[in-house]
């Protein structure tokens, strides 16, 4: 996959249809890549990435790269299309300075996964018939490979491109996925529960704002928690509390727009399943609105921007939890 | 040497509690380290690191400094300041240790920070040498031994028992107030340890990093490097580095009104952050390649500079394990490595 | 447990004066009356309204004045709006004095002098001036070049004009961007003032004002023969501990707020261009 990426992305230099290719970039160890922009044959050749750390999702690097002079090749993975299509039709993106390959996606690995497990010193890895075999300074280790999964692929939603202009490799289906069954499992908590729950959760938050900054659908030019004049910006939180608020006021803010890409889980130094408030909206509108996948197009209008006579009332409280 | 039997390891933590706050590291349910206040049974973490680093415990992510109570013109300051109560903190690997003798070098210099030297001096450091480093270890580059870390007192572990050493007064209390639970130990499987340890450490990925490019002399050279554009493309301005980092430092203060009077805080800030150098009147730093600069030079050039050539790092690795995208310290020195 | 940098003092203001439309001077001194510390020229205090917030100002007042400090301030965020706002009686709270300060006891002692200020650029330079005029027989010749966008801009007009103008071996050259009624002194910016006044180049120079008119007028400085090492300068930036430890105003291997604010212009030239 990688070799056929960087000979096509080679091509769309060499004729011109692109002037710079945004992709990944090897680091250090096996595990470990950097989104970057490439813009010569030998650029690509030297460091261009593909491969089971390739996690990083692009899409909102293209904000930026797509007021720049010239067109821009980016590969999106399927979750990644989703995120751009949303980005298209919020007016973050100009679509025609993108050019977009589709290529498979997931599953993707995380090697805070395989660290958790108390393997360290890792020096390579690969993937064994379902067992990862990584090999670290301590000798030989072995994991079932699916443990090894990045959070956000353990219950992918699609294998789907929603855009692209061509695609190297097949095109999947949106997948059923179990994606919402955690989200269920808080709603059936009792209140005392599920408090408990958030609270251990997000009381680890260091509010480093990765979650917010690696956001797609989080492209305001100022956020409002950056701006010393509107009364919130904060990195004191004045009591213990505040935090959590951050995160739920996030939530909210991305609240039909989040394709559930899962990046904000990702990139949590602290690994709070962030992702699990935006799923909780966007289980709720799929239930209150009918379902509803942001970035699955780019006119349609999102239930919570949109007005039907038969949306349900505002004052409804819907069930929630078992109290 | 003084050493006590691993598994009566949380003996020793029920009588270090007994007469002191006691602070260990241990397993979270997602399976990451961290600083806790011991209770009863609480298990000592075989992790390398905890995530966040150790200096909150002398720095804080967010603190009081002073309350004002305001009256018609008038303001009152009210000092909320009281001295800290004595703390052990156990198990601080030898770039923990050695990141408080760079936060040192900041708020023990005149104008002493009386907030960070209360607790400086209530707290005892008691070190745990390192025997499985990791690939993203690199504190050797700086100097660092972790199988002979600083700290008040050190300890080692040889698989079954842990083995004491003090460094200082402060060390010795600690071990005094223990030695019921102690006894003389030979050392030869802790010196087989150690030598094990010392052999992966040489051959750690990222023991040949070098430091020579840097420090003080070359700070215009250094600050006008082109490489500085590619470094920081992708980078997210987000805190992540700062916030895990063990020598980060900088720190914004801010008023609160809780509505019967004004707490005046400080807290943990980033020269990543866009806002980090706003005035009302401009901004000198408007890019994030700007910013990303101020970071990595500050450690590897204008600390240096300040302080008899000390880098600002101790190279413990995190901000590789955790910055979202996997820029971070190791990939900024090779790429402006003068060869 | 001493004292800590980081807690202040209390102020009462004691006189506001409106200097232009958007700069007011306030005097302030200790609740039991006097100055609340000593200083030296250029050296600054941070000005609090708690609650509102904290910043670095420059003490614009002489250390020769015994009974009082004064700051000029220009209105332009929120702090600033709200000291606009106070009545006089108000408390503030203070801390200081920080940075450095002009070497008026040693480089500048014996010689002559050229200020050089634009808008609020005066304030900072001012503490200088009436230490000058204070100590008169310890420095040379004085020469002071302020300009500002019209008349009503300029800060300290009335100082100007009744005292500095009035004292012996003062020469005071003011200058306004634009023609204006009322006004029948030289019209024209700064840096261009400066070069038509073609001063002698043994002078020590001390300049403030806006980025971009310390810029053109240190360009023609150099034209007319000056050397960096005889011009200095004060800085600001973002500062939140003014101790050296925050970091914000951190430039290259410099804390402004410790090791400036004052700099000298080859000092500046080993550093970043990060101000």
């Amino acid at each position: 996959m990688q070799e056929a990426m960087i000979n096509r992305a080679k091509q769309l230099l060499a004729d011109g249809t692109v002037n710079r290719v945004i992709g990944w970039k090897r680091g250090e160890f096996v595990y470990d890549v950097t989104p970057a922009i490439f813009e010569t044959a030998e650029e690509l050749d030297a460091e261009f990435v593909y491969d089971d750390f390739t996690a990083a999702n692009v899409s909102k690097y293209l904000v930026k790269e797509c007021k720049k002079e010239g067109k821009i090749l980016a590969f999106l993975k399927p979750c990644d299309t989703y995120s751009f299509n949303q980005l298209t039709k919020e007016h973050r993106v100009v679509r025609d300075n993108v050019y977009i390959i589709g290529i498979p996606g997931g599953p993707k690995l995380d090697a805070e996964k395989i660290k958790a497990k108390g393997i360290t010193g890792i020096l390579g890895a690969k993937n064994d018939n379902g067992t990862f075999v990584i090999e670290t300074l301590y000798g030989e280790e072995k994991m079932p490979y699916y443990e090894a999964l990045s959070t956000k692929c353990e219950s992918c939603k699609s294998k789907k491109h929603v855009v692209y202009d061509e695609l190297i490799g097949d095109d999947g289906e949106v997948l059923e996925s179990d994606r919402f069954d955690m989200v269920e499992k808080l709603e059936n908590m009792s209140a005392q529960e599920r408090y408990d729950f958030w609270r251990e959760q997000l009381s680890k938050c260091i509010r480093c704002n990765a979650c917010r900054n690696v956001c797609p659908a989080c492209t305001c030019e100022k956020c409002v928690f950056d701006n010393p004049d509107s009364g919130v910006e904060n990195k004191a939180p004045a009591d213990s509390f505040e935090e959590n608020m951050f995160h739920i006021i996030r939530a909210f803010h991305v609240a039909g727009r989040c394709t559930d890409c899962g990046e904000c889980s990702r990139v949590c130094p602290q690994n709070i399943p962030l992702h699990l408030l935006n799923r909780k909206f966007i289980k709720d509108i799929n239930s209150l609105y009918g379902n509803y996948q942001a970035g699955e197009d780019t006119t349609s209008r999102a239930p919570l921007n949109d007005y039907k006579t038969d949306d349900c009332e505002a004052s409804i409280v819907h069930e929630r939890g078992v109290e | 040497m003084l050493k006590i039997s691993l598994d009566r390891i949380n003996e020793l933590f029920e009588a270090i509690s007994a007469s002191q706050t006691l602070y260990i590291p241990t397993d979270r349910e997602d399976g990451a380290a961290e600083y806790r206040k011991y209770e009863s049974g609480m298990k000592l973490s075989n992790a390398l690191n905890t995530v966040r680093s150790a200096k909150d415990f002398f720095f804080p992510q967010t603190e009081n400094l002073v309350d004002f109570k305001m009256e018609g013109k008038n303001i009152e300051v009210i000092d909320i300041r009281k001295e800290s109560e004595d703390f052990v903190i156990f198990g601080a690997r030898a770039c923990d240790a050695r990141s408080f003798t760079i936060l040192d070098k900041v708020f023990l210099a005149e104008p002493v920070d009386s907030y960070y030297k209360t607790r400086r001096e209530h707290g005892t450091v008691v070190t745990m040498a390192c025997t499985r480093p990791s690939e993203t270890c690199f504190c050797g580059v700086f100097g660092i031994d972790a199988t002979a870390p600083e700290g008040d007192a050190a300890c080692w572990s040889d698989g079954e028992s842990i083995f004491f050493e003090a460094h200082n007064e402060k060390g010795k209390k600690f071990i005094d107030s223990i030695s019921s639970l102690l006894e003389d130990g030979d050392t030869a499987k802790l010196e087989e340890t150690r030598e094990k340890t010392r052999a992966i450490l040489k051959k750690l990925p990222l023991a040949g990093l070098s430091t020579e490019s840097f420090g003080g002399e070359r700070m215009m050279e250094h600050f006008n490097s082109e490489k500085w554009g590619e470094l920081s493309e992708s980078c997210l301005g987000c805190g992540t580095c700062t916030f895990v980092c063990p020598t980060c430092q900088c720190y914004d203060i801010k008023d609160f009104n809780t509505g019967h009077g004004i707490k005046r805080f400080r807290c943990w800030d980033s020269c990543m952050y866009s806002d980090f150098t706003k005035m009302a009147h401009g901004n000198p730093r408007l890019t994030q390649l700007e910013r990303f600069r101020q970071r990595f030079m500050h450690k590897l050039v204008y600390f240096p500079a300040n302080n008899n050539g000390e880098f600002g790092c101790v190279g413990c690795g995190r901000c590789l394990s955790k910055c979202p995208i996997s820029m971070n310290i190791v990939k900024v020195m090779k790429a402006l490595e003068v060869k | 447990m001493n004292n800590d940098a980081l807690i202040p003092y209390i102020g009462v203001v004691t006189d506001i004066r409106q200097d232009t439309p958007d700069v007011k001077t306030f005097r302030v001194v200790s609740p039991e009356g006097g100055k609340v510390f000593e200083h030296m020229p250029g050296q600054c205090a941070m000005l609090s309204i708690p609650g509102v917030g904290e910043g670095m100002f420059s003490i614009t007042s002489s250390p020769t004045n015994k009974d009082f400090m004064e700051f000029s301030i220009k209105k332009c965020g929120c702090l600033t709006t709200w000291l606009h706002a106070m009545d006089v009686g108000q408390q503030i709270t203070i801390r200081g004095p920080y940075g450095n300060h002009f070497p008026v006891e040693t480089e500048l002692k014996g010689k002559d002098l050229l200020f050089i200020a634009g808008g609020i650029g005066l304030a900072p330079l001012r503490s200088v001036i009436n230490y000058v005029r204070d100590n008169r027989s310890d420095y040379g010749d004085v020469q002071i070049v302020y300009g500002s966008r019209s008349k009503d801009d300029l800060v300290d007009y009335k100082e100007i004009i009744d005292e500095w103008m009035a004292d012996e071996g003062i020469e005071v050259n003011l200058t306004i961007d634009n023609p204006q009624e009322g006004w029948d002194g030289h019209v024209g910016f700064v840096p261009n003032y400066v070069k038509e006044l073609n001063p002698s180049i043994n002078k020590t120079v001390l300049i403030c004002g806006p980025p971009i008119m310390i810029k053109f007028t240190l360009a023609g400085l150099k034209e007319l023969g000056f050397t960096e090492t005889q011009v200095y300068t004060t800085m600001e930036l973002r500062m939140k501990c003014a101790v050296g430890k925050c970091g914000r105003c951190n430039i290259g291997s410099k804390y402004v707020c410790k090791d400036g604010p004052v700099f000298r212009f080859d000092q500046l030239d080993e550093l970043p261009d990060e101000y």
